[in-house]
């Protein structure tokens, strides 16, 4: 009897910097070496696949006997010897080794739609994905839709632009149908630059193909004949695997000429950005291919009019082109049934931060955030109290615990003062200092600020002069009521996306976190112990034991005391860097 | 270099490339944006200097002055901060002794460079040492594999 045996490596962001190549190199050695080779290779083929979702315990492995899972965590190159043996030789799974019950409940409520194929096959080849049913959707497009119809299909399917803005994707296809143009572009905007966020490296990597089969039917749709993946360079992975995926798609004509000898033609280029966050933004990035500085120009006309040389282009999102085969294979209905009236589909999050069991999800639309922090993630980590979630990267804000009964759409986000975002989601427990995440944020988006119109670039600058000042206890009455009214100048008079919505993280905190504002401005004091000026570090003497540790440790010779007696720290020389926190076993270090 | 230069102009003619493919192509092959090169480059296509650095200086992945023989990439994302990231720097500014506004050691063999977000969140502070990636790091691990480079010759 001819057993089929499937071993799966992830090979996703984090698998692969966890050591996922060397776990690939010892099953190779293993299952070489063993004397049955001749058996194993028949019955047992070795996979490399994109990200298995629960990074926090990579790196994954699944072993598939018979149709039968099983996945065992945080897998080294030397634990493979014993589930080669034990699992594929002898059938007998190594059963210390298996993801316990929090991988179960990490995916119970997840449905994956655009992950669907993420972690299942191998993104480096082309008839995997076939042998799922790929690119039967632009088969169908190509040669039993008409334009219209695909438009249709889109446009009832209810998905929204998974970019963050939400812009429902139909009318924007249907839009640039509606213009006669002999050249239209169709970009795909992989350009993920939101701190906290790698759902599209995960797509790109994981299942290439789907997006590539997303432009296809694009570009039929509204009759274009170039393409381009826009992805940025800190994603070299992502580059090479689309790449690959192309040169796949151009042998087995489906792209290039006469595609499937339908007669259509399209043709598909990869551009590597070179690391702006404003880039993200659509006029940005068309200015960027072009070969320019990206800086936006302003709206005067949509992309789907005018956009990349000035022709009509589409530009949607990586997860956005990732959904659109799906919803052609399984229907519009389907589609929409998934989320909630206003907003179709899943959306996938990038959930990282103070939880358990950070990773890569994919939820329904309408799910509240507690179900996805707590059901999902496992809740904070270290037994600590829940703070805030931050959605939206610098464009979002934090939602407090108050409000985690919220459902997740574009609208109820948007009402709390945050946004959906492209799907970072960073969870942030009671040791996180409010004021601290907004100025982060702040420093992040004033960075990246091309500087073309003033509000942004000298209105986010004076804002963060005065968030500077708060945390250094240099702060003045006032100070809040002047970034409220200065974040409310910036966010109507900014030319682009990035401006218009830069104060949002200081606007929420403020919002939800007022006090925390207060304690800092006029007791000159951090609630949360973070902010540097505004906290001292002492040493408790019932828990010091004089081990001695945070005297090694410290880098400015700030703790004196003898073995096995107290010890102390001299705050004249402290230089505040919390190392001491970090290595005393006994909780003897207090900052406050 | 010259001929280095000239392989450059005929792949970036033949992929009909822009400034910002030179820009990452002379990346690529020195480390940084030499400015003999910028200088070659703005004759051959009759471009100004001045608009190859307008670009160059907009993108982070450009660099204007060479970097060190090892570069330290911490991560700086928003998953990364809260976990702790600027410790990793600081910590890495003391062990190399770097005054302020300076990110390359005097000897010229580490690079300390922050970035917004390398994508492996969920395994935050992470830093790369030479493309490596280092999950889950504190700044005395991640010392503690720098003083394991140090000891070797150094080199990329």
């Amino acid at each position: 009897m001819r057993a089929d045996i499937k071993i799966k490596v992830c090979m996703g962001p984090s698998g692969i910097a966890t050591g996922g190549a060397d776990v690939i190199e010892a099953f190779k050695n293993e299952i070489n070496s063993i004397g049955k080779k001749a058996i194993i290779e028949e019955r047992c083929s070795l996979h490399q696949v994109g990200c298995l979702g629960f990074c926090a315990k990579d790196v994954l492995v699944e072993v598939v006997v018979d149709g039968k899972k099983t996945i065992y965590e945080y897998v080294k190159p030397g634990m493979v010897s014993r589930i080669v043996k034990e699992h594929i030789l002898e059938g007998n799974p190594v059963t210390e080794w298996i993801a316990g019950e929090e991988y179960y409940n990490f995916h119970k409520k997840q449905i994956k739609v655009v992950l669907s194929n993420c972690g299942e096959i191998d993104p480096e080849d082309i008839n995997a994905y076939l042998a799922v049913g790929g690119y039967e959707a632009a088969r169908m497009a190509l040669t039993l839709m008409s334009p219209e119809e695909i438009v249709e299909v889109v446009k009832s399917s209810n998905l929204r632009g998974r970019g963050g803005a939400g812009f429902p994707t139909g009318l924007k296809w249907d839009l640039s149908l509606k213009i006669k143009s002999d050249v239209k572009y169709v970009i795909c905007n992989g350009d993920e630059g939101d701190p906290g966020a790698f759902m599209d490296r995960s797509v790109m990597e994981g299942d290439p193909h789907s997006v590539i089969e997303g432009m296809i039917i694009c570009a039929k749709a509204i009759g274009s004949h170039q393409g381009y993946i826009y992805v940025r360079a800190e994603y070299p992975l992502a580059v090479k695997r689309l790449q690959i995926a192309i040169n796949q798609c151009y042998e087995a004509g489906l792209l290039g000429e006469n595609i499937l000898g339908t007669g259509f033609d399209f043709d598909l280029k990869i551009y590597q950005g070179a690391g702006a966050f404003v880039c993200g933004e659509a006029t940005a990035l068309m200015r960027s291919i072009e070969g320019k500085r990206g800086m936006p120009t302003p709206k005067l006309w949509r992309s789907a009019e005018k956009g990349l040389w000035e022709k009509p282009t589409v530009l949607n999102n990586v997860e956005t082109f990732a959904n659109i085969p799906r919803i052609i294979l399984k229907g519009a209905d389907w589609y929409s049934s998934l989320g909630t009236e206003r907003s179709g589909g899943t959306k996938v999050f990038a959930l990282t931060g103070k939880m358990k069991n950070a990773g890569l999800i994919e939820v329904p639309l309408g799910i509240t955030l507690r179900e996805i922090i707590y059901d999902i993630g496992g809740g904070i980590e270290n037994g600590r109290a829940f703070k805030a979630v931050q959605t939206g990267g610098p464009s979002g804000g934090c939602i407090p615990a108050e409000l985690l009964d919220i459902e997740v759409d574009y609208e109820s986000l948007a009402l709390v003062g945050s946004i959906m975002g492209s799907g970072g989601m960073v969870v942030l427990d009671e040791t996180d200092c409010m004021v601290d995440i907004a100025k982060f944020f702040l420093e992040f988006t004033q960075a990246e600020s091309c500087g073309k119109c003033i509000p942004c670039r000298v209105g986010t600058k004076r804002m963060l002069e005065i968030l500077n000042r708060i945390t250094v206890g240099n702060a003045k009455e006032g100070d809040i009521e002047l970034l409220e009214e200065l974040g409310q100048d910036i966010k109507v008079t900014s030319l682009c996306g990035l401006g218009l919505t830069a104060p949002n993280p200081v606007l929420s905190t403020i919002r939800y976190f007022r006090n925390e504002y207060e304690a800092h401005i006029k007791d000159k004091k951090c609630p949360a112990a973070v902010c540097k000026d505004l906290i001292t570090f002492s040493i408790l003497e019932e828990f010091c034991n004089g081990c001695g540790a945070c005297k090694r440790a410290c880098p400015a010779d700030a703790i004196i005391g003898k073995r096995k007696k107290i010890h102390k720290i001299d705050p004249e020389p402290c230089i505040k860097c919390g190392t001491c926190f970090d290595v005393c076993k006994f909780n003897a270090i207090m900052k406050m | 270099m010259e001929e280095v230069l000239e392989k450059i102009l005929t792949t970036y003619r033949k992929e009909e490339g822009n400034i910002i493919s030179i820009l990452q192509y002379l990346e690529e092959t020195f480390g940084y944006i030499p400015e003999n090169a910028v200088n070659w480059f703005s004759k051959k296509l009759v471009i100004p200097a001045s608009r190859f650095y307008g670009i160059a200086t907009f993108y982070a992945q450009f660099h204007i002055k060479p970097p060190g023989k090892n570069i330290i990439i911490v991560c700086s994302g928003t998953a990364c901060h809260v976990k702790g990231s600027d410790r990793l720097i600081s910590g890495l500014k003391r062990e190399f002794n770097l005054p302020e506004g300076e990110d390359t050691t005097a000897d010229r063999k580490f690079t300390i460079e922050r970035v917004a977000c390398v994508g492996t969140c969920g395994m935050s502070p992470v830093a790369l040492i030479n493309k490596q990636v280092y999950g889950k790091m504190t700044a005395n691990k991640l010392i503690k594999e720098i003083k394991i480079l140090k000891g070797k010759k150094t080199g990329r």
